[in-house]
């Protein structure tokens, strides 16, 4: 019955969703009243929470006749983790996703009340257009909903990695959330290419929007890098896996979208740029999704098992098809004649950050998609380690680096290389004596030391264009306007921070794995894990093997470990979970890999990362820098009427 | 150079950038991919063409039966339902090598037909499923 309910619930979305189409394609086009329109934007939430609430209801009351609780549910998983069990496989997820996205267009057509210009209902057009494809695909492809006949009596729960941190809980929705937020933006530049115009109306949304979606992912990402720290076992958090890539693309595009609208208000002269990167940040979710959705690259043999890769694969080539194609039509229409600014502008450095952003996504993109398209075109097929990204990608973000230390002490109209120079010298200087210091006293090779000197360059520089009377050229700025400069600096400053624990992580981690006997003893920088006994304890549906650990450092005993292997008997899964003792030096992270069968040996893993913390925290600030900026001016120029007369073409000059 | 520059100028510097960068990112790319990319084999392409020494990935099916401890050595043999590698890693493998079951693993084979593995693939798809969880599908690739 349940089953049911949800089946009919996104029927009844996709009906919806089709009819906000035409019916915001009748008030653009038109010019007719949003009512209608509107109302159908938010049956077409409705039907997506209905179809939400009827899976989590099924799965809570573990109604196993549906299929997607008889593949995802379980008698003895606990009630948190079944009501995250919704994203815990690739069907609910999308219901998820859907959620979300429905969300956004309702959000989206709310705020139409506020604003009426004619860039709104292209852009609700265009949103609802993506819902219409992804309840299609929910429906047709991927339906959680279908039934299962005989109901089993009980399920196997969510995959093991998914029922260990209290992270899954938050982690996907804020990803999904930052995500699928990102189609706010792609389907305002789509409206300004379609309606021919864009101006400070559409800049101050797209700016908004982008800003929202791109807080939401950054924390989405730090939150996955930590849950993969905490549950994964392998001592690191970021391994450029496909599914890491999915997420960081994006990011890269929306971060260079976001800095290309601050080049000015009234006529920006990067807005070709803002358009271009809002729509290439949605075509790499798009891309995002069908990699990670499809079975693509995970295993590169599965592609056609899924009517989903197809299906995604299409509408990713129809979008770009799309988007390309507005894009050489819109171009080819002439640009009004702008002077461009002094050499040394603010601008100037803006450009370059999205130049430096977009060849850091192309660079991960390539990497990213290389074992697909070598299979594709008749290659081997091989596999892009780390090594290629830390040695393609990490000069570039260096580079980038000096540029954000750099370009919040540039004035907006202008700047004399003089000038410039005398506010950054007590930052180099910094930078510099970091250097040497960190080179003197350890090793830690060179990528880690100029992302050290870099990273106290950067707080230096922002620390100084965030300091009163000194960011601007001389004028005051409104409290406002200070607040998301500041919040801006903060995220500049997370970055910083997060490249510092990136770095030290990377550079001075020190591990050693070793088959201990009960009461032998592992060492790693001065930590001594001795293995005091193994355990075997019953753990749900299975069996927990625990190695005591005591943790030693210079003689005195500093606490214990106590790292396992969980065996899930209904997924016949073992799963290895890591021991983490958080320390102001560093996290002394424990592993066992393996016991042998007659539970006197184990193999431990041991290791030492420091300062990895301030990856998290660094991430927490960026975030949060993010959400500071969102604040609105105080007084709009989108608010005045004549914001839409006063637009200009897209697309014209530098795409 | 004047500023602003003449709008021909202007273009040209413009097409000179473009061109720079995407010089840069073809190095970038090029460099980075010499030497870091990790062929996949089916233990059959190994016993045919033996690259001795070379980092490749290889897939297939832990025979049953095969697998050994000693000391801090794993053996196992992994099939593809032709031919048989031998593989040797060092230190603990984790749970998901299991006999019968689909693994892949990265290493060298050494001039003793055997390979030398240090690393068990453990890759999360969207689903979460290791590489070893099906074997139709990880000892295809």
């Amino acid at each position: 019955m349940t089953g049911r309910f949800g089946g009919w619930s996104l029927g009844a979305g996709l009906v919806a969703a089709v009819a906000a189409t035409l019916l915001w394609l009748r008030v653009a086009l038109r010019a007719a009243p949003a009512r209608h329109a509107r109302r159908a934007t938010w049956a077409t939430l409705a039907a997506a929470a209905a179809a939400c609430a009827a899976l989590e209801w099924a799965l809570l009351r573990h109604d196993f006749g549906v299929r997607y609780v008889a593949d995802n549910g379980g008698r003895h998983v606990p009630p948190y983790f079944t009501v995250t069990s919704l994203w815990a496989a690739l069907d609910g997820s999308l219901l998820l996703w859907l959620l979300i996205l429905a969300g956004y267009a309702a959000l989206l057509a709310r705020s139409t009340r506020r604003r009426t210009t004619t860039l709104h209902p292209w852009a609700l057009t265009v949103v609802c257009t993506v819902c219409v494809f992804f309840f299609a695909l929910t429906y047709f492809a991927a339906n959680p909903f279908r039934s299962v006949h005989p109901a089993p009596a009980d399920g196997p729960g969510p995959n093991p990695l998914l029922q260990e941190h209290p992270a899954m809980g938050v982690h996907p929705p804020l990803l999904y959330a930052g995500y699928a937020g990102m189609v706010v933006p792609f389907a305002y530049a789509l409206a300004a290419l379609l309606a021919g115009e864009t101006g400070p109306a559409w800049l101050a949304a797209t700016r908004r929007w982008t800003l929202l979606a791109w807080s939401l992912l950054t924390a989405g990402i730090v939150l996955g890098a930590w849950w993969s720290y905490a549950v994964l076992g392998w001592g690191g958090y970021w391994a450029w896996d496909p599914v890491e890539n999915a997420s960081l693309l994006p990011w890269l595009t929306a971060t260079a979208a976001l800095h290309a609208t601050l080049a000015g208000r009234r006529r920006n002269p990067l807005t070709g740029w803002v358009v271009a990167l809002s729509c290439a940040t949605f075509l790499l979710v798009l891309v995002g999704t069908f990699l990670t959705r499809s079975g693509a690259v995970a295993s590169v043999h599965s592609f056609t098992q899924s009517p989903l890769g197809p299906m995604l694969l299409g509408f990713v080539l129809l979008v770009a098809a799309v988007v390309g194609g507005l894009l050489i039509w819109r171009s080819g229409r002439s640009a009004p004649a702008r002077p461009p600014g002094p050499p040394l502008a603010r601008q100037a450095a803006l450009l370059g950050n999205a130049v430096l952003l977009v060849l850091l996504a192309a660079i991960v993109l390539t990497g990213t998609i290389f074992p697909l398209a070598s299979e594709a075109l008749g290659g081997a097929r091989a596999a892009v380690g780390p090594g290629y990204f830390n040695r393609a990608a990490v000069p570039v973000a260096l580079v980038a680096l000096v540029l954000m230390g750099v370009a919040p002490l540039i004035r907006p109209g202008g700047d004399r290389p003089a000038e410039l120079g005398r506010r950054l010298v007590v930052p180099a200087a910094a930078g510099l004596a970091t250097v040497a210091a960190v080179g003197l006293l350890t090793r830690p090779g060179l990528p880690a030391l100029a992302a050290f000197g870099l990273a106290a360059f950067v707080l230096a520089a922002t620390a100084r264009a965030a300091a009163p009377g000194r960011a601007g050229p001389g004028t005051r700025i409104p409290v406002r306007a200070t607040v998301r400069r500041l919040g801006g600096l903060l995220s500049h400053a997370g970055i910083a921070v997060a490249a510092t624990g990136i770095a030290a992580s990377s550079a001075y981690t020190a591990s050693a794995e070793r088959q201990l006997s009960v009461g032998q003893a592992v060492t790693v920088r001065g930590v001594t894990a001795r293995l005091v006994g193994i355990d075997r304890a019953p753990a749900g549906r299975g069996m927990a093997v625990i190695a005591r650990l005591a943790l030693e450092r210079g003689g005195a005993t500093i606490g214990t470990a106590r790292p396992q292997l969980r065996y899930y008997a209904t997924r016949d899964t073992v799963v290895s979970l890591p021991a983490i003792r958080s320390r102001p030096r560093g996290d002394i992270y424990a592993t066992v890999t393996q016991v042998a069968s007659d539970g006197r040996t184990a193999t431990v893993r041991l290791a030492v990362n420091p300062l990895v913390g301030l990856v998290w925290a660094g991430g927490a600030g960026t975030a949060l820098g993010g959400l500071l900026a969102l604040r609105r001016r105080r007084s709009t120029p989108a608010a005045a009427p004549t914001a839409v007369t006063a637009g200009e073409p897209v697309g014209a000059g530098r795409p | 150079m004047n500023w602003p520059p003449a709008p021909r100028h202007r273009r040209a510097a413009i097409g000179l950038l473009t061109l720079i960068v995407a010089a840069g990112v073809a190095l970038l790319v090029t460099a980075g991919l010499h030497g870091t990319l990790v062929y996949y084999r089916t233990p059959s392409e190994l016993a045919t063409r033996p690259a001795t020494g070379q980092r490749v990935r290889l897939g297939g099916q832990v025979v049953p039966g095969s697998v050994r401890r000693e000391g801090p050595l794993t053996r196992f043999d992994l099939t593809d339902g032709e031919r048989r590698v031998v593989v040797v890693q060092r230190g603990g493998v984790r749970g998901t090598l299991r006999e019968g079951e689909g693994a892949v693993v990265e290493g060298s084979l050494a001039t003793d037909g055997v390979f030398h593995a240090d690393r068990v693939e453990v890759k999360h798809s969207n689903e979460y499923r290791a590489p070893g969880a099906d074997p139709t599908r990880a000892g295809a690739g």
